[in-house]
């Protein structure tokens, strides 16, 4: 393409033709990065085209009724809302712990179509966020790397995130929860800081800040930027490379970012006080004594300098050790050393196993398994190393921000496995990275060896980058021996490029490797299918594995397709068969679903912020009928609602989470215990089961008259017969169960009017008897006295 | 006797050194130094002031601290991008760093302002 604009122009100076590539190569940059957007938007849909645009999952449902809150009321009724139709009768001051940016965001989002006379409905917003927002990612992502090497990597990287099945999984079209805006703001982030880093102008700082503004609002993964900035500055200030636009990049950052973060409610004061924001204040200071020591260096002469080295040494080290010691004597005086549940759970992640069930029972917090980085991040978990190795040479403040950024997200992943999505945006820079410099020296090479070229040299060498010919070697080196393993040619080629190493045909300052043809060519290849069977995998994933609503369930079977539509039939019962203020009581699970759709008053939800409260609530469900029904009349509850997965095979239903609720319970109430319901070790619902798991409120309610359905009471999911299999309920009715029998929802039975025979006092009085017998009824046998 | 002595001189010599240096520089910054210092005399005001009266309203004596040392470090900023000596900001026009600090004053007061309760 170079060689006729040379030849036909009549005075090819070196800086048109340069400004002309410059024009094509800006304006094709942008439509690839429309195309990136657009393809990061489209990958997302799968679920709304094979099922349709419903909210999926659990957490999304609460974001959806706040947005709906938010749409119908406005933001100072947001602001100011106290929520009573969850954890009854404690409520919950919405205002003060939800993290506010998805909901505003979508809202604004809302607001603004239905001005422009758009009439969306604000669950197709709500639907619809996540994907807009991953494609913002994916330019974030351009920037961010376009910052830190160069325009060929930002676009690699961009279009390594659109499609990395780590982020797909939690930003589907429907995944309406704080990780959908969250990462873009991280990234955003991260791109303001480098930026800021690479000028030194206070503008970029400004817009750091409040970028951060937006990160605090949004997710609480936020400590994760005030954490490693800081850690950043640190080892900018260790490695000698001290600046001052370091200064600039950092010290507005924590003045003005502490601040905003202070303003949003759900983090408050927690901004000054809490371990979590010390790294950040300790490594200001550090930075404002370094700053000062480097002044004081340049306006003395060398010898005075010493002087007052050895004089403020003596003087500030006592200062600092008696202020580090009152530091560390109220750190200490905390119990958990001033950092909250999960992020000490991240820092030892057997803390939460032992201190914490309810952390430590959600199964997002489990560390993850070898086969799912794979899964996540297949092919760049082989182009990370190369990345890190490029990022390498040259060293700059923006590559190292990187490899920390990489080596950090990589530790956290491997805590808990909702943290790889943290790692994905650092995985793709990295890979874009390494993959956009071996493109580099595979084309340079291709084309300083096709024949009828060598008059282009010149204008090449002019426009090479500055990379050392060594370490692009090495760079490719490494991913040549990443391949060998595919196949024989890449083998032969290793072999010849050490035998023709340095063979450049460019100027004498810069020592260009140029390999083989062949090599060359066969390499090109293989990256391009290395990149098709990415893209490949990432399809497969986003359609297949990341795609399923759960509030709806589809299997295929030799009739066809069945859908299960149970859990929205069940809510759809509660909503229109039930009073307004029923009170209704499940495992914490379903509360955000039900205070959603059935719009009913829970008692628990997934918000988990009262362990007592739940553990009430599992103490209930593992006890005998009667205790059970007593907790919940306490609790002015009316029906129960239970998860049933045993006629259809649905693996996540109540019985199998029910040991949680036992250990949760067990944690608060000591009479449960759970070696009570485990035979030998073992959990069991079959003949052979404990009779107290038997005789408990949870197995009664699953299997009430499951036996009716086969006449033999297979449960599918455990794989056996049920133990206990004709027995009434005495305390409880069955008011509905879905058509799969997966959702089944009980009342409680009003307390007995008479009670026969039981008390001789109350035959004078017949008008108390009720209530005395309820009175007695319940003081006698109520587990908490 | 002659350590003390000497370490006094030392002190002493080092003091003068560090009091022509300071003088040689330019009017300008010295007006940015004076507006630091007086920025974070006003936060150790405040400070001593919690200190003896007692932390409520907590938002107030954050936003009051934080302002004072936000606007030190603003005009620290300043002053190393209006820095003649400084080579990495020699392209900067002088308007436009003060253009930002400008901005970034505004940014923050109006943090502080809604903040300050």
């Amino acid at each position: 393409m170079a060689a006729p604009e040379t030849s036909t122009a009549a005075v090819p100076s070196l800086y048109t033709n340069n400004a002309l590539r410059n024009a094509f190569g800006g304006v094709l940059s942008f439509f690839i990065l429309l195309l990136i957007g657009v393809m990061a938007f489209s990958i997302r849909l799968f679920s709304v085209i094979k099922y349709e645009s419903v909210i999926h999952e659990f957490d999304p449902y609460f974001n959806y009724r706040v947005t709906q809150f938010l749409a119908k009321n406005g933001i100072y009724e947001f602001w100011n809302w106290f929520d009573d139709r969850t954890w009854y009768p404690l409520g919950r001051v919405i205002g003060g712990t939800v993290y506010p940016g998805l909901t505003l965001t979508a809202g604004t989002i809302w607001w603004l179509l239905n001005s422009l006379n758009i009439p969306l409905s604000v669950e197709t917003v709500c639907v619809f966020t996540a994907p807009i927002f991953s494609a913002l990612a994916s330019w974030a992502t351009f920037l961010l790397t376009k910052e830190v090497k160069g325009t060929g990597a930002g676009l690699t990287a961009a279009a390594l995130l659109a499609m990395v099945p780590s982020y797909i999984s939690r930003s589907v079209a429907g995944s309406y929860d704080n990780e959908a805006v969250a990462i873009f703001a991280l990234i955003f982030t991260f791109y303001l800081y480098i930026k800021t880093l690479n000028t030194g102008s206070l503008f970029y700082a400004t817009l750091n800040s409040i970028a951060y503004f937006y990160m605090v609002c949004s997710w609480g993964g936020y400590t994760f930027i005030i954490n490693l900035i800081p850690m950043h500055v640190l080892l900018c200030i260790v490695t000698g490379r001290f600046s001052s636009r370091l200064y600039i990049a950092y010290a507005p950052l924590v003045v003005l970012g502490t601040l905003l973060a202070a303003l949003v409610p759900v983090v408050g004061f927690n901004a000054v006080m809490t371990s979590e924001h010390f790294a950040s204040f300790l490594v200001f200071i550090i930075l404002h004594v370094v700053a000062f020591v480097y002044y004081i260096k340049g306006i003395l002469s060398p010898k005075m300098f010493k002087v007052a080295v050895t004089l403020v040494v003596s003087v500030g080290l006592a200062v600092c050790c008696a202020v580090i010691a009152v530091l560390i004597a109220l750190v200490a005086s905390s119990p958990t050393k001033g950092w909250s549940g999960r992020s000490l759970s991240l820092l030892d992640p057997t803390y939460a196993s032992k201190y914490i069930p309810i952390i430590a029972s959600v199964s997002e917090h489990q560390p993850p398994t070898w086969p799912s980085y794979f899964m996540d991040i297949n092919v760049l978990a082989f182009l990370v190393p190369a990345g890190i190795v490029a990022c390498f040479s040259p060293l700059s403040d923006s590559s190292s921000f990187v490899v920390l950024y990489i080596a950090t997200s990589v530790y956290f992943s491997g805590v808990m496995v909702r943290l790889m999505l943290v790692f994905a945006p650092a995985a793709c820079i990295t890979s874009g990275i390494a993959l956009s410099q071996s493109f580099d020296v595979f084309t340079r090479s291709i084309k300083f060896q096709l024949p009828g070229i060598s008059s282009n040299t010149e204008v090449d060498a002019a426009e090479t980058s500055s990379a050392t010919a060594e370490a692009q070697n090495d760079a490719v080196k490494t991913e040549k021996s990443e391949e060998t393993s595919k196949n024989r040619p890449s083998k032969k080629s290793k072999k010849k490029e050490k035998e023709e190493k340095p063979s450049t045909k460019a100027k004498a300052e810069k020592r260009l490797i140029a390999l083989p043809l062949d090599s060359s060519v066969i390499s090109l290849l293989l990256l391009i299918l290395l990149g098709a069977f990415y893209v490949v995998h990432c399809v497969w994933a986003a359609a297949e594995a990341y795609s399923a609503p759960s509030i709806v369930l589809t299997s295929h079977s030799h009739d066809g397709l069945h859908v299960f539509d149970d859990f929205r039939e069940a809510y759809a019962w509660l909503r229109h068969n039930t009073d307004v203020d029923d009170k209704v009581a499940s495992w914490w699970d379903y509360g955000y679903q039900t205070t959603a759709m059935a719009n009913r008053t829970v008692i628990v939800d997934n918000n988990t912020w009262n362990n007592t409260h739940i553990a009430t609530v599992g103490t209930a469900m593992s006890s005998p009928e009667k205790a059970a029904w007593e907790i919940f009349h306490s609790l002015d509850v009316k029906y129960v609602l239970v998860v049933f997965g045993g006629l259809v095979g649905y693996p996540s239903d109540d019985i199998n989470k029910f040991l949680w609720m036992v250990r949760i319970g067990g944690g608060v109430f000591p009479h449960i215990k759970e070696p009570d319901y485990l035979r030998d070790g073992q959990y069991r619902i079959d003949s052979q089961a404990t009779p107290t798991m038997l005789n408990c409120l949870m197995y009664k309610l699953s299997y009430y008259r499951f036996v009716e359905t086969d006449g033999k009471g297979f449960d599918r999911v455990r794989q056996t017969e049920i133990g206990k299999k004709y027995f009434k309920l005495t305390h409880f009715e069955e008011v509905f169960t879905t058509h799969h029998w997966m959702v089944r929802i009980y009342k409680l039975k009003p307390p007995k009017n008479r009670i026969r025979g039981k008390t001789k006092k109350s035959k004078s009085k017949t008008s108390s008897a009720s209530s005395r017998a309820k009175r007695s009824g319940m003081g006698k046998k109520n587990p908490w006295h | 006797m002659a350590r003390e002595k000497s370490s006094k001189d030392n002190a002493q010599a080092l003091f003068h050194s560090l009091r022509s240096a300071y003088a040689a520089t330019p009017v300008n910054l010295k007006i940015i130094d004076l507006y630091v210092g007086f920025a974070v005399f006003t936060a150790l005001i405040q400070v001593v002031y919690m200190a003896s009266v007692g932390s409520f309203p907590f938002n107030s004596f954050l936003s009051g601290v934080l302002s004072c040392v936000g606007t030190a470090v603003l005009a620290v900023c300043l002053r190393i991008q209006v820095n003649k000596e400084n080579k990495e900001f020699k392209d900067l026009p002088p308007e436009r760093a003060f253009a930002d600090f400008v901005l970034c004053n505004l940014v923050l007061h109006l943090v502080i302002m809604n903040f300050l309760g």
